[in-house]
């Protein structure tokens, strides 16, 4: 499955025993993953099991929710995510994320990207320009957009906003991205171009993507994560190469949830 | 459950309730005095403002001539007051927005002090800034004094507003920003403080309003010269300062006092415009 070259730059990631508290709650415990570089994790699971949390801990977004602490281990590449001297500017420079409701910034299509390039040192206008480009070609939203950069992100469809902003953490070219139910705002045609752009983009990052929907995990993911939640908390039931999550599980709970039987 | 009858009324009053006729008594009596208010100054001020009033020194303490100096050193005073407030106040409400936790202590304490000031009545910051400005500082009786008194003046108010601007900025765009891995300075100054413009226009006109309104603080600190000023080092007398010299200590300077107020006051309809241009200019509406 793992198409990826030698030499190229995406990293994996791991997380150990890792546990995340708001306050004395816990969101999910104990997980401990490994997340193999250039492949496709896929994290399933009913809601408010802890998959967005797990998933902003990846980050250290979590560091901006005042109640929220996080034990354990993460590591990317040979980084220690979770060392207090770990620089997050730098550490989120290599991770791109997209989140479940699409937040472009409130500027122009153009400004969305030249702000965040010239912010990762890219000075020459030019190259912003064509790096713009090649990203919204990226997830096809080129054509749409190629004559309103100067317009408002906001006047764009949620769709449109949702690969816009996917289309702003390519251009920034992280080794790993993060994309919580990327197409869950989306109509069918739109999510089914962001899937291919994600299988077409497939050796290029290390991605982790939570979906409600498991028929798309199956179609794009290497690797799939079950998340449950119980009075304790969010807790990773079984994980595991795509096919042998779906066709023979060994946990009960995991064969009911991919079946479709709750959740 | 409530009674059908009242479904529809929020306030839980019914229509004849008398509270309701009280309210639309007051809120009359406001629009009375308001209008009245408006009309006595534009029919006693109106005979007097010309082209010449605009352009002429005055002459006879005021009683005769214009007020050109004055509107010279009103615009002076209010430059140097807004060098002062927009820097120190965009800074200090970033600070306070941005850059420190809502418990920090700092912060708190700042907040708490800016909200003292702000009651403050302006005769204090009056003696405040000549005895601080004008003689500590050696500054004397001038332009720059006065513009610094009125910084301080409405520098609370500014920050204030400017501060709920930015508060009011969606944490999805911070988050965003932090995703994309934008340093916290580059968030607060690049993607929050744009969208906070529309806070930063109403607290300048707030600001601007208020320190074109000012006297008390002005005439111990800006002094009332009705020469032109050759620098900011001059003392210079600011419209309000006149207009309260005319009314007070002039017998015989009630129609130029009038007219200086209707200048006053055209000013001030003047910057709101301008304000609500800009605001609209940006595609936004004019807070209210
Ligand atoms: N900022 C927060 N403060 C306090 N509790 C939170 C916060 N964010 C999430 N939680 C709680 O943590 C738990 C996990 O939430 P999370 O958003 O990670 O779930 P999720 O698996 O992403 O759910 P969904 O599928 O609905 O998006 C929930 O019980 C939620 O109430
Ligand atoms: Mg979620």
């Amino acid at each position: 499955m793992n198409s990826c070259a030698d030499d190229c730059p995406c990293a994996a990631m791991t997380t150990e025993k890792l546990t995340l508290h708001y306050g004395a709650t816990a969101a999910f415990r104990d997980v401990s993953l490994e997340i193999p570089r250039c492949e496709i994790t896929a994290l399933i699971g009913p809601s408010g099991c802890g998959k967005t949390s797990f998933l902003s801990s990846l980050n250290r977004l979590t560091d901006l929710v005042p109640s929220c602490r996080v034990t354990g281990r993460i590591t990317l590449g040979d980084l220690e995510v979770l060392a207090p001297d770990t620089n997050v500017v730098a550490l989120r420079r290599r991770i791109g994320m997209i989140f479940q409701k699409p937040n472009p910034f409130a500027f122009s299509i153009a400004k969305n990207f030249a702000l965040p390039l010239r912010e990762h040192g890219v000075r020459e206008h030019a190259e912003i320009e064509q790096r713009t480009e090649a990203a919204l070609r990226d997830v096809g939203l080129w054509d749409e957009v190629r004559d309103r950069l100067r317009r408002s992100a906001r006047t764009l469809s949620g769709g449109q906003q949702q690969r816009l902003c996917l289309a702003r953490a390519l251009a920034l070219e992280p080794e790993v991205l993060l994309l919580d139910e990327p197409c869950s705002a989306l109509d069918p045609i739109s999510s089914a171009k962001v899937e291919d752009h994600l299988q077409s983009l497939k050796g290029r990052f290390t991605v982790v993507i939570v979906t409600h929907n498991l028929a798309q995990a199956r179609r794009i993911a290497d690797r799939v994560v079950f998340f449950w939640a119980d009075e304790s908390g969010g807790r990773v039931v079984e994980s595991g190469p795509v096919d042998a999550l779906f066709e023979d599980a060994i946990d009960p709970l995991t064969q009911a949830y991919v079946r479709g039987q709750h959740g | 459950m409530t009674a059908p009858s009242r479904r529809f009324d929020p306030r839980g009053l019914g229509p004849a309730h008398p509270s309701s006729a009280v309210s639309v008594g007051a809120a009359a009596a406001v629009l009375a005095v308001f209008a009245w208010l408006c009309f006595d100054m534009v029919r006693q001020g109106v005979g007097v403002v010309d082209w010449q009033f605009l352009v002429h020194e005055p002459s006879d303490a005021g009683r005769a001539g214009g007020i050109a100096p004055i509107l010279v050193s009103t615009l002076w005073i209010l430059a140097v007051c807004l060098a002062a407030t927009v820097p120190l106040g965009l800074l200090t409400s970033i600070y306070l927005a941005e850059l420190t936790p809502r418990d920090d202590v700092v912060g708190r304490i700042t907040r708490r002090s800016l909200d003292a000031l702000a009651a403050v009545p302006s005769i204090v910051f009056g003696l405040f800034g000549n005895a601080f400005f004008a003689y500590g500082l050696g500054l004397g009786l001038s332009i720059l004094s006065g513009g610094l008194t009125l910084a301080c003046m409405i520098l609370p108010l500014f920050i204030r507003t400017v501060e709920l601007g930015l508060r009011a900025v969606p944490a999805s765009q911070r988050d965003a920003a932090h995703a994309l891995g934008l340093r916290p300075i580059a968030i607060a100054f690049r993607v929050v403080l744009p969208q906070a413009t529309p806070a930063i226009v109403a607290g300048l006109v707030l600001g601007i309003g208020r320190a074109l309104a000012e006297t008390a603080a002005l005439i111990f600190t800006s002094g009332y010269q009705t020469r032109f000023p050759t620098s900011v080092f001059d003392s210079g007398r600011s419209l309000s300062v006149h207009i309260f010299d005319l009314g007070a200590n002039i017998p015989g300077g009630d129609a130029r006092a009038y007219g200086s107020a209707l200048v006053l006051v055209a000013i001030l309809f003047l910057l709101n415009r301008i304000a609500t241009s800009i605001l609209r200019l940006f595609g936004l509406e004019a807070p209210r």
